[in-house]
This record gives C-alpha cells, structure tokens and sequence, in this order.
C-alpha cells in the first residue's frame, strides 16, 4: 500500500472539466526560481499547496479572515488566499518552509516552540509568517493602528502593539498569550 | 478566463475598451473572495498592479490627487496627516495583511455600502476619477455609488484614483464592529470639519449605499457659521439635532450583523460623540486625529 | 514554571516540557490531513440538501457521470452495509435517501481527478425534492401538531433529576428564563481526510478525527466490511473542540475510493465546514432558585431544553451532562431537573467542549447573582457559602470522595488583585481602533463564573483506553516506543506520553509511534479524559514492562525487546436511576473560576475583556506549560460564547457560514490573563490528575456575562450578548441628553 506522502511529488498536472486559460509565471519561492504555468484561477495558496507542495501554508476560510494562509510576498505579509497566483510573475515568495536557515530554526521558530505558543498548530505558519512580516514592518517603522504617535520611526513593540499587528491571524485554540509572549521575547 | 496585465494606464484602458466585461483587480482582497467562492466567474481579470502611476500619490492643485492602487497601509503610514480620517477608516480595514494589499481605489471599484473607505471619502468631499479611452471624467463621491454594489462606472471605464482636499479642519472616523479586529462594520460614520467653510459626513452600512446626510451637514453648517470663530461651546440641542439628523438620512435594515433600530441608534451616538470631539478639536486650535 | 528549550527530551511528570510536534509544526513540515497526497488520487465532493426538510422523490447523479474527469457519483443506493451511522443511536443516513432533516444533509458523493471538476459535477446532479415546512421551535417539538421527524418520536431523551423534598419552599426565591445560541466549534482547518483502497478489499483512512475506533467501527458497517478491513490512521489534526468525535466525510471518501479503486481525497471548504460537522447544542433555560435569607440554597428547580437539531449524535450524553450539573459546584438539598434533548430540522448539534455543562452553568451562575443580588451578598461570597468540597454530595446523590476546593477557587480569584483603570489609550476602550468612543459613557463591570465538569465518560460507560508500550536497545541506546491510538488534537497529548514513559522507565529517549487503529482503543480525546486514561494506560503498560525488566538496567537488554500492552479502565461508573436521576455516574469532577473585568461602553453596549482571571484545579500539573495554553483556549472559547460566536439559524438555515459573520476572538479580543493553577491529587487518578480542557471555556462565559450585567444593569439572559441586548434598554438614556 502507498503511504501518503505530505504535499505533492513533484507536481501533479491536472485538468479540470473545461481547460482554462493558463499563464506562464516565474516566481521566486523560497528561494528557488519556479517556472510554472498555472490556472488563471488559481490562487497563490493552491498553487503552493497543489503545484509547488509547499503544504505549510493553510487554507482555512478562503477569503482572508483567518491569515492561516499567510506568506512573504516581496517581503510583505499577505494572505495567500487572496492573491491571483499569476499576479505573482517575477515576484519573490518566502512561505514558513523558506523562515529556516538550513538546518537552524529562526529565531521566531524557535520562541514559538519555547513559549508554547500553539496548539494544534494549525495557524502557526500563518502566525509565523505574519510575525516575520510584521517585524519587518515595524522596523520601517510603519505605524499600526495603535501606534501613539505616526510620525514615531521606530514604534516600541510592546504587548499591545503586537496584539495590535497581529490582529489579523486567528488562534482557535487560544494561544495567544503564548504567541504575543513568544513574539515579545524576539522584538525584545 | 483571459487575464490581462498592463503595464501603463493607456494599455490597461486599451484592453478595457476591448474587454469591457474584464473584472479589474488591484488588491485582490474583494475580488478574490468571489472568485474563490464562484460567486465571480469572469471571462477576464485585468490586473491593474503593474501600473507604477496607480500607486502614487501628489499634490493637485489644492487636492492631493491618490491613486486607485495606494494600499490602506500607506493612507495609514504616508498621509495621516492630511487625510485623517481616511487613514483612519484604513487603520480598522480587515487584517493588517489586507491593509498590505487592499486599497481605497479597489474599495470603490467593490461599491460595498460597509466599504470603510467610503465614509470619510464622502466627508471629506471626494471625487472619483474615471477614465476609458474615450477620456476622462470625475465624479462626486456621493454620486458615484448607484446601490448595493454597483456603481456609476461604465464598463469601458477604469478607477484611476481619487481626489481630496487636505483637511482644514478636525475629521473623526468611527466604526462599530462587534470584535475588536477583523471585523465589517455594522456601521460606521465619518465627519469632516472644514472652518469657515462648511460640514461633510459619511455614513456606512447603514443603507444600499454609503450616504451623506445632507440635511445634518446643512443643518450644522448654519449653526457653525458665526461660530468657527468664536470658538464657544457647542450648545446640547445642536448637537443632539444634528445626531438624529444623521440617522435620520440612514436607511439601515436588519440583517446578520445588526438591527435596522441598533443602526440608527449607533449613529446617533457617533455623530454626538465625532462632533464632540471634533469641535473640542477645533475651539483648541488643533487639528483632529481620530 | 520553568521555559523548556528547544530539541530537548528530558521532561517528566511535572515538568513544563516542549511538544516533540513543535518543529514539525512550526517549520510547516507536520502533516494535517488536509496536507495529503497520493498520486493518482481523485478529489471527493458532497452534494448537500438545500432545505432544512424535504422529501427526496429521485436522485438522477447521470449529469455529473457524464462530465468529463468524473469517476463516480453515489447516492444511498450504493452504500453496501448499514445505511445509518451515529455515536449512540444510528440514526443518520449516510446519504439521505428520502428524507432531508436539515440544510446541508449529504445526498450524493461525486469523485473526480481535480477538486474544481468535482465540484462542477456536484451541481450537476439532479434531485427532486418536495419541500416541506421545517419544525424549528424546540418548544413545539413535543406538540401533537409538530411532524414526527424520527419514528420514535421528536424526543431523544429525558433526564429527570429528583432529589430531597419534592415541595421545598425558601425564603428567598429567584427565578429566570435564560438562553444560549448555538456555538461552533470553529477549528481553523476544516473537515479532510483521503482514503486509500487496499488490495485485501479493505481501505486505509488517514483521517483527522478524536476517536478512531469509533470512526473505524461506524465506517465499517456503512461499507458492510469487518473492522478489521478499515484501518484508520490519525493524521494532523487542526483542532477539534467535539467537532471531531462524529463522523463527517469518513464514510463519503471510503465508499468513493472503494467504488473507483483509487484513493481519494475530501476536504471541505471553510463554509461545508459549517454544515459538515455538529455544533454546541442552544438551549433555553428555566430555573429557579430558592435559599435562606443567608444565601444558603435550599433548592434548585430547572427545566432544560437542548435543540439536538435533526440528528441524535451526542444528545442523550449532553442531556446527561446538562442534568447532573444542573446546580452546579454547589451544595443544594434539593433539586429538580428535567432536561430534554429534543429532535428539531435545525443543524445537529453534539460534542463541543463543556459538552452541556455549558449551557447548565450559564443558568445556574446567572441565577447566583441574582440570588447573591436578593439576599443582599457579594457575588463571590454567596459562591462560597455555597461551595462543594470533598464530601459533598451532588444532586444525583453521588458523594465527592476527591479534592473539591470550590470555596478556595473562588477565593483566590477573588482575592487577586483588580487590573488599574484604563487609560486614555484608544486601543484600551471598547470598540477599540474602532475609535467610537474616547471614553465617554465606558463603565466597568466585575463578575463572577464558576464551573463543574465531569472528566471521563459516564453513567456506565465501559471506558477504557490501551497503550502498548516497547522497550529495546537501539543505537546503544535504550529506546521505548509508545503505541497507542490514542488522538493528538494540539492539547499536547503526545508530549504527556513522553513525559509518563521517562517517569516510570527512567529511559529519556521515547518515540509515539503514529496512531491508528492496530492497537485497542483509547476512547475519545474529549471529556477532558484523554490524558487521565491514556496516562492511565501507558503508565500500566510501563509497569509491566518493568515487572520483566525485573530490576536490570534497560541498556543492558541486548537483543531483547520487552513489549507490553494494557488495556486500562477508570473504576467504574454507574447508570442514573431512570426516575430520580440518582447514581454515581461521573469518575471525576473539575472546577474552575473565573473573575471577568470589563469595561462597556453604554451607548454602544460594546464590550472590551479587560482581564480574566482564572483559578483551576487539576489535580497534577503534568505538563504546565500545557495546562496553561489549556486555560487560556478554554477560556477564549467561553469569552467566544460571552460576546460574538453564534450560528444564526432562520428557518432551518444558517444564515452567517462564514468568518465574516461567525466571528470568533481575535488577539485583540483575548484579554490579559492571571492564572492560579492548583494540584490537589485525586487518589482515584494517575498521579493524581484531574482533567483541565473544559472547566475553564464553561466557567469564563458567565464570569463575563456577570461583569457586563455589573457595569450595565441590564438583564442579559441570553448568550451571546449582542452590543443591541445592552443599549436597547439603554436607548432612553442617550436620548435624554
């Protein structure tokens, strides 16, 4: 018997009823230069997941309200989900797969696992990718919503300023305080 | 389904006059959710976030001229200052990884009556610029919407951007939601101040369409006149005439997220509270920050 | 409590130590079972009832079969074994063949070689059905007029509890109707599984599910194999919450991918998710309430209803549960429940953490603050004069014969101190970012929950849970090997397995292997049971591996492997007497309490959660770091049914299946959180452990309920609170300014 294997092998082509118009893009992911041609319909999530078998990511609503999805896309957070896969072309992807450097855990990876910061870990590639995203973000010092004062450059990561970044990935299990702790410990 | 990406604005308006039935994208972040759902199945999509002038904004004259690809990040991080209550709106827009991607053009382009944007783009008197190859034309916010998701766009015609004064005056934003974040508004209000000249609002979800109470603005615009200088206390019965007056120009219903009464009531209690604090704003010489 | 590094392997009982999962999980590598792949597989779909009831005239599945890419389409005509399928009573068709009880109800099953081709032929099939007028109204369920939507009636069970003076009168009586919408348990990674057909006739399911003996044995019979022919496999499971311990597309992707001699894949859509699995039952309540003028309860009266929706899953167990914590973690002489589990069209509803102590506990703590209220005394001190402790008896006569530190919980809560007023900071009001308020009207509001839980399964149940456990030298090393099919949810089960073999074998290196069904059952991961039975059994396991290891140094065996397996059961339970509803049906109980601060903004009737606090015990911490994620998700969960989680349910259809309209909390929502953990043993428990993952989502509801009605006035029967329930009392009062 076959044991099923995580994520595609390679890629499977498949074909739907009624063969859509497809679009030749190229695409960093993770570092590594993809050429692919994908469905016009397709979202960057499926085609990581389906074509690329990049499974870290994760579907769990399918219209940007749980950020499971969340990936780097030119070093910026976003919901996979919401992204036309072939908007993608000359683009750089960095999905949780590409946040390890070689064989060591990022930093993040690491605080997550100390921390506890998760249950059923479900969320946690969104979590982890929107972590990295945000500390980027705030280190250019871009406001959020509760920044006190928007013209401040560099906004202290406090407890509720991470709350506040974070806002946009869900924690069934109710991690939270763990994945707030975890991410505090690394802005530090 | 064709997808089409221009890389300038004359060759997206070229493949929209060709493919008038073309679904424009820009975020993606409204667009995608139908897609994805085969609530929209398109014959085209044209992806408009090739265009470099889409993303920029300037000064025009006495507006500041945005482009429709501008994300809600940046409304946030480059023009608080002079678009306050915009930036705002843009601050409580879904996630921050949608504020990354989502803009106030593609808000438009969706016509939603709960789209954040609308409010202070209709309190801050905006207009819409469209444009086809047949040219270009701008239109009032307030007359751009034409009911529940649909607008007065022409299917040959493209969001090119909107046009906005800076303020010159307080501007308050306010939404209610039932969770703290991620959250579409059960309704939403924006007031504009501009002393010596006159009052703009903006109402969400509280209609088919995002909605200005004109009678309200009209209203506080003649209490206001010989007061932008006095600076003096606002007396409770103005305030309290304007606030209904404001819910009085919302056709709210009942539906999953509120009741048509809750509605009407929430709005009520924004204008009170947003003319309050606007005012205090003003009689201090400062401008407002929501 | 000390913070676990990561890679390390040294954590026992009592240590606070890191998931052996957490690399795979936070490196993207860990297999849910969404993540799944087999060449050549084909992708499942269901095609669902659109109406809550309907007769079904024909099902003509020859428009999708004849879509290109389609390999089957399945009705009820080809389910080969039993066509029923359910956890007490089979009485859910695994396709519905001429009746539809409620929206969403599969009817038919297309496989195809891409999931869109699936889904496009889905549309395709063709069903007539007559529509008919749905029965919605639990309250009517029971009429004469009402259609009989089961043939034993609309009634699934009724427990009646009858204890002391059947005519008791108080001094002081208080009484109130309450109600509870129907929660979801929203795990973030919807219902998926793939089955693989095998060469003996059988299939492989790799499935994420809480229970897979059960799973196993109900798809066994659908398919009309023996059990021994369908071999289940956990695979990553994202999160579960009772939404796992009934079958969804189980049997679905069996049948398609025994029927196509291919494996085949399902996965439903965040929205199917919605009418794919059962939800938290909604209840309404009426009790009342009556004690001395001191506070001290003399009776309990209640009458429960539980919307079980169109299907039985767990009703007779959450009709149990409701019953016997009726009255809740208090000391009352005399009580009188009768508690109905009803058979509606609207969704079915089962298995959610709390699991009907829920619903029970928002009656019985609303009622305590009225009482509180009514005989003039703190909220926290009519708690604590009330108190169970050991020796206690519950309503149901049984004698608590473990730690019961009610009074003490209550106190402790009670006793932190209160979070300082809030500051000027938008992000601190309710409404928040929102910037709807700037202060004005913001009041704040403390209260109190409290909760009972029973751990274990119940009034009889034959519980049990196996483990196998094998000790062998490896690499020079003595290596033990933990085989169990016992299910991983996130609640760190695995690590509690480490934990116990390095305690007991004294060996650091221990591997769990995956589980599935080749060893005996280890019951459910659900009723807070999981660690206490499989920690039961691992633990009896090592024993006896260290009864042959007879005194010698595991890395001295050699070639010899020692492997034993246990199948371990708590003492038993019994039956509640059918009248009185008397016995000792539960093996355990767990308390917990919360104090909620929160401020409210008046005008808006928008809530921000200020703070919980929480105090629980539970027994022996075994892992505390894990104890305390427990506390923390149970309590969101709670705060999820305060303030925003409801199915909206209109004539039978669920009107908001999405996460735009089922909002659960953000971290944004989730407040600062102080814990007290206690460990008073239970002599009947391994090391003393006490279950930890419902107390605290049942008791966190009425703490915060209880603090909204303190800051506000209002009444505020029904959970959840919409912000309209809070000012439309209120509307006079913006008004008159």
């Amino acid at each position: 018997m076959d044991v099923p294997s995580k994520g595609t092998a390679g890629g499977a082509q498949r074909t739907a009823a009624r063969p859509p118009a497809r679009t030749d893009v190229t695409v960093s992911v993770n570092g590594a230069v993809e050429r692919i041609k994908v469905d016009n319909r397709a979202s960057l999530l499926d085609v990581l997941r389906e074509r690329l078998g990049l499974t870290g990511a994760k579907k769990g609503c399918d219209h940007g309200q749980c950020g499971a999805c969340t990936v780097l896309l030119d070093g910026r957070r976003v919901n996979a989900c919401l992204i036309l896969a072939v908007t993608v072309d000359q683009a750089e992807v960095v999905t949780v797969e590409g946040l390890t450097d070689g064989t060591r855990l990022h930093p993040l990876q690491a605080a997550f696992i100390e921390r506890d910061a998760f249950q059923c870990g479900y969320c946690t590639p969104g979590q982890l990718c929107s972590a990295v995203g945000m500390l980027a973000e705030a280190a250019k010092g871009r406001a959020s919503a509760v920044t006190a004062d928007l013209a401040d450059d560099a906004p202290v990561l406090d407890e509720a300023e991470i709350r506040e970044r974070m806002s946009g990935n869900l924690c069934r299990c109710g991690a939270y305080p763990n994945i707030v702790a975890a991410i505090g410990e690394v802005a530090g | 389904m064709r997808f089409l990406r221009p890389h300038t604005w004359a060759e997206a308006l070229g493949a929209k006059a060709e493919f008038p039935d073309a679904l424009p994208l820009m975020g993606g972040t409204d667009v995608m959710v139908d897609v994805n759902f085969g609530r929209a199945r398109p014959n085209a999509l044209l992806d408009l976030t090739a265009i470099p002038e889409l993303r920029t904004w300037a000064p025009d004259g006495d507006a500041l001229r945005v482009g429709a690809g501008v994300t809600y990040a940046r409304l946030v991080s480059e023009l608080a200052d002079r678009l306050p209550a915009l930036a705002a709106a843009s601050r409580t827009v879904g996630s921050p990884q949608i504020r990354n991607r989502g803009t106030a053009g593609g808000n438009l382009g969706s016509a939603s009556p709960a789209g954040d944007a609308h409010p202070p783009l209709l309190a801050g008197g905006a207009e819409v610029e469209l444009e086809s190859v047949r040219g270009a034309r701008r239109v009032a916010v307030e007359e751009f919407f034409a009911g529940p998701k649909r607008s007065v766009l022409e299917p040959d015609e493209l969001i090119a951007g909107f046009r906005a004064r800076p303020a010159t005056g307080p501007q308050y934003f306010a939404k209610v939601g039932t969770r703290n974040a991620m959250v579409i508004a059960v309704c939403s209000f924006a007031l504009a101040l501009r002393p010596g000249e006159g009052v703009g609002t903006g109402i969400g979800s509280a209609g088919p369409t995002p909605l200005r109470a004109y009678a309200a603005e009209e209203f506080l615009a003649g209490e206001l006149a010989d007061r932008w200088e006095k600076r003096d206390a606002l007396p409770g019965p103005v305030i309290g005439e304007f606030a209904e007056l404001v819910a009085g120009a919302a056709r709210p219903i009942d539906d999953v997220r509120g009741t048509a009464d809750y509605r009407a009531h929430v709005l009520r209690v924004l204008a009170r509270r947003t003319l309050t604090w606007a005012w205090a704003d003003h009689c201090e010489g400062g401008a407002g920050c929501a | 409590m000390t913070t676990p590094r990561v890679g390390e392997r040294t954590g026992r009982i009592g240590d606070s130590t890191a998931r052996p999962d957490g690399t795979p999980k936070v490196t993207g590598a860990f297999a849910f079972s969404s993540d799944l792949y087999l060449t050549g597989m084909l992708w499942g779909v269901t095609v669902r009832a659109p109406h809550p009831r309907a007769e079904i005239h024909g099902v003509d599945v020859g428009p999708a079969l004849a879509v290109r890419g389609v390999a089957a389409a399945l009705t009820a005509e080809d389910v080969p074994g039993r066509a029923v399928y359910g956890l007490d009573v089979p009485d859910q068709p695994v396709l519905a063949r001429d009746t539809v009880r409620y929206q969403g109800e599969p009817v038919a099953l297309v496989a195809a070689d891409h999931p869109e081709t699936a889904r496009r032929a889905a549309a395709e099939v063709a069903v007539d059905y007559t529509v008919l007028e749905p029965l919605t109204d639990p309250r009517r369920a029971l009429d004469d007029g009402s259609p009989q939507l089961h043939p034993g009636g609309n009634l699934v069970r009724h427990v009646p509890i009858r204890r002391g003076d059947p005519q008791p009168t108080a001094e002081v009586v208080v009484t109130g109707e309450y109600t509870v919408g129907m929660q979801d348990q929203a795990f973030l990674g919807p219902e998926s599984g793939l089955a693989v057909p095998a060469a003996d006739g059988g299939v492989d399911l790799y499935i994420a599910t809480q229970w897979l003996h059960v799973d196993r044995d109900q798809v066994a019979a659908a398919l009309g194999l023996a059990p021994e022919l369908v071999r289940l496999h956990l695979s990553g499971v994202g999160g579960a919450f009772g939404a796992r311990e009934d079958l969804s597309m189980q049997i679905h992707a069996c049948l398609l991918a025994l029927r196509t001699g291919r494996p085949v894949k399902m996965v439903y859509s965040r929205e199917e998710s919605f009418f794919g699995h059962v939800h938290r039952h909604p209840a309404i309540l009426r009790y009342e309430h009556g004690a001395t003028r001191e506070g001290r309860l003399v009776y309990v009266k209640a009458e429960i209803l539980l919307d079980g929706g169109a299907y039985a899953s767990t009703s007779q167990a959450v009709a149990g549960n409701a019953a016997t914590h009726a009255a809740g973690p208090y000391e009352v002489p005399n009580a009188h429940v009768d508690v109905y589990a009803l058979y509606t069209n609207n969704p079915p509803c089962g298995a959610m953490r709390g699991f009907g102590a829920v619903q029970a506990c928002f009656g019985y703590e609303s009622q305590m603050d009225r009482l509180a209220a009514a005989c003039g005394l703190d909220p926290a001190e009519i708690r604590i004069r009330n108190a169970m402790r050991e020796g206690s008896a519950a309503i149901t006569g049984q004698v608590l014969d473990f730690p019961a530190p009610v009074a003490e919980l209550v106190r402790r809560v009670r006793d932190r101190p209160l979070p300082p007023q809030r500051s000027t900071d938008l992000r601190a009001m309710p409404g928040g970012v929102g910037g709807t308020t700037h202060g004005e009207d913001v009041v704040r509001g403390v209260g109190y929950g409290v909760s009972i839980k029973n751990v274990c399964f119940s009034e009889g149940f034959d519980d049990f849970a196996t483990a196998r456990v094998r000790l062998e030298v490896t690499g020079g090393e003595p290596v033990a090997t933990v085989f169990t099919a016992a299910c991983e949810v996130g609640q760190g089960l695995v690590t509690v397995q480490e934990q116990v073999v390095r305690t007991e074998l004294g060996v650091d290196r221990v591997m769990i292997a995956p589980a599935d069904t080749s060893v005996g059952g280890a019951g459910s991961s659900s009723a807070s049971r999981q660690t206490y039975m499989t920690t039961g059994a691992v633990r009896a396991a090592c024993a006896k591996v260290r009864d042959r290891l007879a005194g010698r140094d595991p890395a001295s065996l050699g070639d010899e492997v020692i492997d034993a397996t246990v199948e371990w059961r708590h003492r038993p339970t019994s039956p509640l007497d059918p009248v009185t509803g008397q016995g000792f049906a539960h093996v355990q109980y767990a308390f917990a309490a919360h104090r909620a601060v929160v401020d409210v903004d008046l005008g808006l009737g928008l809530v921000k959660v200020v703070e919980l606090a929480t105090a629980q015990d539970v027994g022996k911490a075994v892992n505390p770091l894990a104890v305390a994620g427990q506390i923390h998700g149970g309590s969101a969960q709670g705060l999820g049914l305060a303030l925003m989680e409801e199915i909206q349910v209109r004539d039978g259809e669920i009107v908001n299946p999405s996460f735009t309209d089922y909002l659960i909390p953000t971290v944004l929502d989730m407040p600062p959180m102080s814990l007290d953990v206690l460990e008073l043993a239970d002599p009947n428990a391994p090391y003393g452990v006490r279950g930890v993952g419902e107390p605290p989502t049942i008791s966190s509801t009425p703490a915060i309920v209880a603090a909204v009605r303190a800051a506000t006035g209002r009444n505020l029967n029904r959970v959840p609170v919409r912000p309209e329930h809070i000012t439309a009392e209120g509307l006079s009062v913006e008004a008159g300014r």
